[in-house]
């Protein structure tokens, strides 16, 4: 598809461009590489190891309304973030790593915090059939459907919890959702998303890279601090 | 199957974080034999916090990777005593840690003395305010130690721990620069400031201007290569950004597995078990005597007892108070009859402030370390400022100079910015250099209702009762950091930002989900008699004398002041106490 070879040529770019900007000092600078042959550069693998097809596009067509293309980024799937997810749900996090799952289960208050008895990749599942189970009945479609008006109301009105899942809280799902596409723009790119560092780019956050005894000093008239972003790949 | 005895020891420490190395550190010399039990692994630098993986906001920050397990062991949490509890699923609110060094390897450093403003507070009231100033509801209490008793301890631990920061009180002669309202030392901080960040600079002239008394926030970063007093070695802080929730790649961040634990680990007669998880306390047949520990080896499952002659819990506060609950130590309190006083005086901590945005200029939020910022005690540790305006006890600090600009946590809008889309993407881009935020911090005073007890439905791993939480805010809470809050705006119009945007309003009660401080004190306070309190001045159990408690959960109230200063100072005012006097002659110390 043309997509991937999109996707291939980006990161490829991506390699590139980190091995020919590492001027990076302090004791960090001795661990990383002076230039790596692209060759040496892994793609992150894309497929998907976890969501079924329907919630591909689900995560696709939400990733994309959230993080368009423009003159920013490209669009959350052309930058991995449906990937991101697909592997959060798939590892540790997704599985219920560090999540208390014995019961009773009960509702509690929204002060109580998260009471489901589903590891999140049950509950991102579950959510996404309720999602669109609802705008099957209102707009007369999956989410991956709709159109962008569409999918923006959906969206504002689970937020603002004036839509109603059935049999799933909708703003917990909204929340939960809202916190793996921040991650999935903004995590260092070994975790799939964030690639080509676009996320760091478009703030201007130097990533990994900090050995800033002396740019304290020297950066703290109101000059921005810029460099070529470094994430974990780069230095390891 | 009965747990399996080992041979007896002279002591057994629970946990092996701030004090628990504390305790390690200064009762090894004494020859006798230590065995301490973490419910953790094993922890170094080299292995645990090299680069770059150590700099991964996602498993770190959003994973809590160095953090306690709940799916362990966990509490149940309630705002209101006729709600019924639930267990916290996943971290939110706090971070306690698990593993050598406990939350001392992920904490943010800033270390503070608390002095009498703190230490005496019932006493300072009454006087100024008259005693009917003190609601009924508000179980406060003087400690039951002076600032003067514990200032040597102040400096142990600082010279231990190493801190960056300007004296304001040195024998009593006040610092241009430092804190006036501090208590007085008898030496300066072991280093000079850190290098002060655009947003301290301008936060120290704003506040100045408008007549207040800012200073560098104390900070256990090393603002130079530093050795300590155990000849443990820091190297310069790099502020890289990545402190709070992370361990330091750099050994500057002031932490138990670079300074005490080392040290005291040098003593063959210190035996540190890891993933040994202490399960209760055991006591003979009087219930007033400590027989040793039961716990169970998470590795392999198997239960051990070991036999030891004085038991010293230095767990997190909630799991001092948890264990304490579990072996039948002192009185439960018992919210309904509010009699009883194992779990009560249960305290946390209040956030408010205001977030600046400024067009014209970029404050590289991510050349930081977690202490950096400028601070001040105007509304805190200010006996001037006169409380009865507005009718509450207690008070804020107000800070800036933000701690990091880890992108997935922080990219910062002003209100009313779309949360998705373009429009987001450009106001991110547009303002993730240029926002800035004052906190405000707020002391949280006793109420009869907030406290500790034991869950009677949820269960952790090994089957025993969680802690139940019950704590809401209360009316001098909300006021406290409502002031604050409104004084961060005065200051911060004072710097002409282009926005100035108010801190949520926490009017809708304490939440478990969002991150507010690892602040937790009391359930185990400390106090001049026994019933009022659970612990005499040196942490020991009036009900069975050996045993000893470190940790905030000793503290009676909650400061707007960070907490491990006190509890550092405590550990080693302890082990000054139990190695000078208990081991000579066992028995009440006071
Ligand atoms: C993100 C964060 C930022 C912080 N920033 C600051 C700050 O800037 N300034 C400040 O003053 N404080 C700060 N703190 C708080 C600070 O970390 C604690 O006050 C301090 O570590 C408490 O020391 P402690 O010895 O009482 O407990 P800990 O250091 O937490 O050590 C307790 C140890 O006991 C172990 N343990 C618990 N229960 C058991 C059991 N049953 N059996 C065996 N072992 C057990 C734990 O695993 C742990 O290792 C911060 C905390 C966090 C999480």
């Amino acid at each position: 598809m043309s997509d991937k070879v999109r996707r291939r040529d980006l990161l490829l770019g991506a390699g590139v461009v980190g091995a020919a900007a590492l001027p990076i000092a302090g004791p960090a600078a001795a661990q990383a590489p002076a230039a790596k042959p692209p060759a040496a550069v892994h793609p992150a693998p894309a497929g998907y190891m976890f969501l079924k097809p329907s919630e591909q596009a689900f995560v696709e067509a939400l990733v994309d309304h959230m993080i368009p293309a423009d003159e920013l980024t490209p669009s959350g799937t052309d930058i991995g973030v449906a990937v991101f997810i697909d592997r959060a749900c798939s590892g540790s996090w997704g599985r219920g790593d560090r999540l208390y799952m014995q019961g009773p289960f009960k509702a509690g208050t929204a002060n109580q915090g998260y009471q489901l008895p589903l590891t999140p990749a049950e509950f991102y599942q579950q959510g996404i059939a309720a999602s669109n189970a609802y705008c099957r009945k209102t707009y007369g479609k999956a989410f991956d459907r709709i159109t962008a008006a569409e999918k923006e109301a959906f969206l504002k009105g689970l937020q603002a919890s004036k839509i109603e899942l059935a049999g799933v809280p909708g703003r917990e799902f909204f929340d939960m959702v809202y916190q793996t596409v921040m991650e999935g723009l903004f995590a260092d790119p070994i975790y799939g998303g964030n690639r080509d560092m676009v996320g760091w780019r478009m703030v201007g956050f130097p990533g990994v890279s900090a050995n800033n005894a002396e740019n304290i000093k020297k950066y703290n008239d109101g000059m921005p601090f810029k460099a070529e972003p470094l994430g974990i790949a780069d230095m390891s | 199957m009965a747990p399996r005895k080992l041979p007896p020891v002279d002591i057994v420490i629970v946990g092996m974080g701030w004090a628990g190395g504390i305790m390690a550190k200064e009762l090894g010399p004494t020859g006798l034999k230590i065995a301490v039990l973490e419910r953790g692994g094993p922890r170094s630098t080299q292995d645990d916090f090299n680069i770059p993986q150590i700099r991964d906001e996602l498993r770190f920050h959003q994973r809590t990777g160095l953090m306690m397990d709940t799916a362990k062991d966990t509490l149940t949490v309630r705002n209101k005593l006729s709600e019924e509890a639930l267990p916290m699923r996943r971290l939110g609110s706090f971070l306690p840690g698990e593993g050598v060094g406990g939350s001392g390897v992920h904490w943010n450093g800033v270390n503070w003395r608390w002095a009498d403003q703190d230490l005496k507070i019932r006493s300072h009231y009454e006087q100024r305010y008259g005693k009917a100033y003190i609601p009924a509801d508000m179980p406060l209490r003087d400690w039951a130690v002076g600032y003067a008793e514990l200032e040597p301890f102040y400096e142990k631990f600082e010279y231990t721990t190493g801190v960056s920061g300007k004296a304001g009180n040195l024998k009593g002669k006040l610092q241009p620069g430092g804190n006036p309202y501090e208590g007085a030392r008898a030496k300066d901080y072991p280093m000079p400031p850190l290098t002060p960040s655009l947003a301290s600079n301008m936060f120290t002239k704003a506040a100045t201007e408008v007549g207040f008394h800012p200073f560098p926030r104390p900070a256990s970063q090393a603002s130079q290569p530093w050795v300590n007093r155990d000849g443990q070695q820091l190297g310069q802080c790099q502020y890289c950004g990545f402190c709070e929730r992370f361990g330091c790649e750099s050994n500057s961040k002031g932490s138990p597995h670079i300074t005490v634990i080392p040290v005291a680990l040098k003593n063959q007669n210190v035996d540190l078990r890891t993933y040994s998880w202490v399960q209760k306390v055991l006591l003979d047949s009087t219930g007033k005597k400590a027989t040793g520990v039961l716990y169970v080896n998470v590795k392999t499952g198997e239960e051990l007892e070991q036999p030891a002659d004085l038991v010293i819990l230095s767990g997190y506060q909630l799991n001092n108070v948890h264990l304490l609950l579990l072996s039948g130590i002192g009185k439960p309190y018992d919210p309904k009859t509010r009699e009883g006083i194992v779990g009560a005086n249960y305290c946390y901590q209040v956030q408010g402030g205001v977030t600046l945005f400024f067009e014209d200029r970029a404050f590289n939020p991510f050349i930081s370390t977690g202490s950096l910022g400028a601070i001040m005690d105007d509304f805190h540790y200010n006996q001037d400022f006169d409380r009865s305006k507005i009718g509450t006890i207690g008070g804020a600090t107000l800070a800036m100079g933000g701690p990091h600009g880890r992108p997935i946590n922080y990219h910062p809008t002003p209100p009313g910015t779309p949360q998705w889309g373009s429009e987001f993407k450009r106001a991110t881009a547009k303002w993730y250099q240029g926002a800035v935020n004052i906190a405000a911090t707020g002391s949280v005073m006793p109420h009869a209702d907030n406290c500790l007890t034991l869950d009677p439905t949820y269960k952790n791993r090994f089957g025993q009762p969680l802690l139940r939480m019950t704590f809401d805010f209360h009316d001098n809470d909300y006021k406290v950091i409502g002031q604050a809050t409104d004084a961060a705006g005065v200051i911060a119009k004072a710097m002409n930002p282009k926005i100035i945007a108010p801190g949520a309003s926490r009017r809708s009660g304490w939440s478990v989900v969002p991150y507010q401080t690892t602040h937790n004190t009391g359930g185990a306070i400390m106090g001049a008699q026994p019933g009022a309190s659970v612990v005499n001045k040196f942490g020991q159990s009036w009900d069975v004398p050996n045993v000893f408690v470190t940790s905030a959960a000793v503290f009676p109230h909650n400061s707007a002041y960070n907490p491990t200063g006190p509890v550092g100072a405590l550990a080693f005012f302890a082990a000054d106490a139990i190695k000078n006097r208990y081991l000579k002659k066992p028995g009440m110390l006071v």
